[in-house]
């Protein structure tokens, strides 16, 4: 079992003024191998440097990260990531870029093009191999970042706001994708999103986090995306239990928001 | 001042006309043509095909017509050329007075002519002939055949019957006849409104200077060498500048030491013009080749340094990132993600350089060179060969400009997601 252990992390960091920023407090977490997390708090809750310290971008302060035993001290083909936009390289076309990690580790071509056509297969984009990245919707080159990020089998993907920056429709079919991508390849995903809807759609584990200093909240654990593999995320969302439970985690964020606000008012008087 | 109002008057008289012929003609409907909002709509301006050719046109017909060119339908008027007379009354000391007849023969510089004949005529003022370039002026001595001249007390007082003092001015028939303080008619035929060739050749002379230098070539070597060597100085120097500019920029990218040790450097001489390097290259490396290329390679360097530089700056750190997560190691990272997403802003600042560049070259030359282009204008300036300058000029600056779109035809051959990431 190589499940992802985020062991007591605390982030915490100098600013050129003098003060200090807590980003993380004692943060403990772990996520079993084949779990999908959703990752949800308002803006400054640190899920974003969260999120960077699993990936190895960034060394916490104090506490550790393990992955299947393994002490995370960088970045690693075993932790795919995927951006929200921008972050494929447009000097190539929809093949290579898919065939990036295949490629640093210098895997023959005939067997490279094996994946990378499997790949295209499920993410839906065959006929789009040839094709250069800025010929692509917004929607299409997040399923070529999905691809690109799966054609090196990671243990775990990490998702920063994959989704944000589509439109509402191709969304709603990019949450599709991600559940049967999930649901087919077995991988660990810790998924950050704003949208408390994506939130509840796709997070088995759903974890709410809170600002100032960043820490964990509350977490659930959710039916929703079980019922969502293959069905139609419209119908789940008609689940009686979804209503209550997305008014729940906004009055919830909601509150958090005002307590910022109003610290910040305090502050200014 | 005439030229200009001509060159207002046509532009915006093509603007009326071509207005007013487009009017008659059945309207486009493609998108742009169906936008009301033009004005500050910059995507909706596009330029007229009609000015640019009509633009041309009109450059080369102004040049034509204030040269005499045969290649130009008009012409303003010339100067004056054939004969010329006006006459002159002396006054002998006892206030006797006389007239007289001078003839001038004007012709075309660069022909021959003969004197026109004349009688010698009546009196004690004896009628005078001379011949003159057009364009140019001439006293005219016209009491050297008197009988009575200026040494023995005779003078100048009126021409064609209007009086005249020294110092004055009076008009004729071809021009005008101004007394010189001592009392010598001064002859100067109309200048008319037409160039002389020797401040502006008319356009076929420049043409056939063309023809001329390509075969025969101008001092000891021919147009193509001219120009040739030109440019080789130019890829030459400029090969050597983003030889050592790219991967300098690419280290000041990626390594604080390598940018805090170069950056003053760089910053430094980045805003020395390569023209104001010139003295010194020349009393370190002579005025041969060595010294033009180092004064390439340091017109280059700095552009391309910087552009590197600036290439690295703008890569994404997401971009930088997924390559990591992908398994990419430091090297990989460079080779795949940090100079391909470079590659955009290394060539702008490639065209920039090359631009530079070809200026540079061309100023070396004026100061000092064997051959190259600068250098074949800079000494036919010397003699006044001005259709061979205006030759040089020319072409200059088509090279100039046949470089800039080799560089953009490149370009978009070579990096088609430039602002498309």
């Amino acid at each position: 079992m190589s499940s992802l252990l985020i062991d007591d992390v605390s982030m915490r960091f100098d600013l050129p003024d003098g003060e200090a920023v807590q980003a993380l407090k004692n943060v403990t977490l772990n996520i079993k191998e084949g779990e999908l997390m959703a990752v949800l708090g308002p803006s400054g809750c640190g899920k974003t440097t969260l999120l960077n310290i699993v990936a190895g971008f960034l060394a916490p302060t104090s506490g550790t990260i393990s992955l299947g035993g393994k002490t995370v001290s960088g970045p690693g083909p075993e932790r795919g990531m995927v951006f929200q936009q921008g972050a494929l390289f447009e000097w190539m076309n929809v093949r290579e870029n898919v065939a990036f990690g295949p490629n640093m580790k210098h895997m023959p071509r005939s067997e490279s093009d094996g994946i990378v056509d499997h790949l295209l297969e499920v993410v839906g984009l065959r006929d789009f191999k040839q094709k250069a990245i800025y010929e692509l919707s917004g929607g299409m080159q997040q399923r070529v970042a999905l691809a690109r990020c799966l054609a090196n089998d990671p243990d775990v993907i990490l998702m920063d706001e994959p989704l944000g920056a589509l439109d509402a429709l191709t969304r709603e079919k990019m949450q599709g994708l991600v559940l049967k991508l999930w649901k087919e390849t077995g991988k660990t995903i810790i998924l950050i999103t704003h949208s408390v809807e994506e939130a509840l759609l796709l997070g088995e584990r759903l974890l709410v986090m809170a600002p100032r200093p960043g820490r964990i909240h509350k977490e659930y654990r959710l039916p929703f995306a079980e019922l969502g593999v293959g069905a139609d995320l419209r119908e789940v969302k008609k689940h009686p239990e979804f209503g209550p439970k997305r008014e729940e985690i906004l009055s919830m964020i909601w509150d958090m928001e005002e307590e910022i606000m109003g610290r910040a008012e305090e502050a200014d008087a | 001042m005439i030229i200009l109002a001509i060159y207002i008057a046509i532009f915006v008289g093509a603007y009326l006309v071509v207005r007013l012929v487009m009017s008659g003609l059945a309207k486009a409907h493609d998108f742009t043509s169906l936008k009301t909002v033009t004005f500050g709509d910059e995507s909706a301006v596009k330029a007229n095909t009609a000015a640019s050719i009509i633009s041309v046109v009109a450059v080369f017909l102004i040049w034509g017509a204030f040269t005499g060119s045969s290649l130009s339908p008009v012409h303003v008027p010339g100067p004056f050329v054939g004969d010329a007379s006006f006459t002159y009354t002396a006054e002998a000391e006892d206030g006797s007075r006389d007239d007289a007849t001078v003839t001038v023969r004007v012709f075309p510089v660069g022909e021959d002519v003969e004197e026109p004949e004349v009688e010698p005529g009546e009196g004690f003022a004896k009628n005078d002939a001379a011949t003159l370039g057009a364009w140019r002026s001439t006293l005219i001595r016209v009491d050297r055949n008197d009988e009575i001249g200026k040494r023995e007390g005779a003078r100048v007082v009126a021409i064609d019957g209007k009086p005249i003092a020294p110092g004055e001015t009076v008009e004729v028939a071809s021009g005008v006849v101004t007394l010189t303080p001592k009392g010598t008619p001064n002859y100067k035929p109309a200048q008319g409104w037409q160039m002389e060739p020797i401040w502006l050749p008319p356009p076929e002379d420049v043409i056939r200077r063309i023809g001329e230098i390509a075969q025969e070539g101008y001092q000891n070597y021919t147009l193509l060498e001219h120009l040739g060597w030109s440019l080789f100085r130019v890829l030459l120097g400029f090969f050597f500048g983003a030889l050592v500019g790219i991967p300098l920029g690419y280290a000041m990218g990626l390594s604080g030491w390598f940018r805090g040790w170069f950056e003053p450097i760089v910053e430094f001489m980045r805003p020395v013009p390569p023209l104001a390097l010139i003295p010194l290259v020349i009393i370190w490396a002579g005025i041969g080749e060595v010294g033009k290329i180092i004064l390439l390679f340091l017109a280059a360097l700095w552009i391309m340094t910087i552009a590197a530089r600036s290439g690295v700056s703008g890569v994404k750190i997401s971009k930088v990132h997924a390559a990591y997560s992908l398994g990419a190691s430091k090297w990989q990272i460079l080779r795949h993600v940090i100079v391909p997403n470079s590659l955009p802003e290394i060539f702008t600042g490639a065209r920039v350089a090359m631009g530079v560049c070809w200026g540079t070259v061309v100023a070396a030359e004026l100061v000092a060179a064997e051959k190259g282009a600068g250098m074949m204008i800079m000494v036919a300036s010397r003699f006044q060969l001005t259709d061979i300058v205006i030759m040089g000029i020319i072409l200059i600056g088509v090279i100039g400009y046949g470089i800039d779109i080799l560089m953009r035809m490149a370009e978009r051959w070579l990096i088609p997601w430039k602002g498309r990431g």
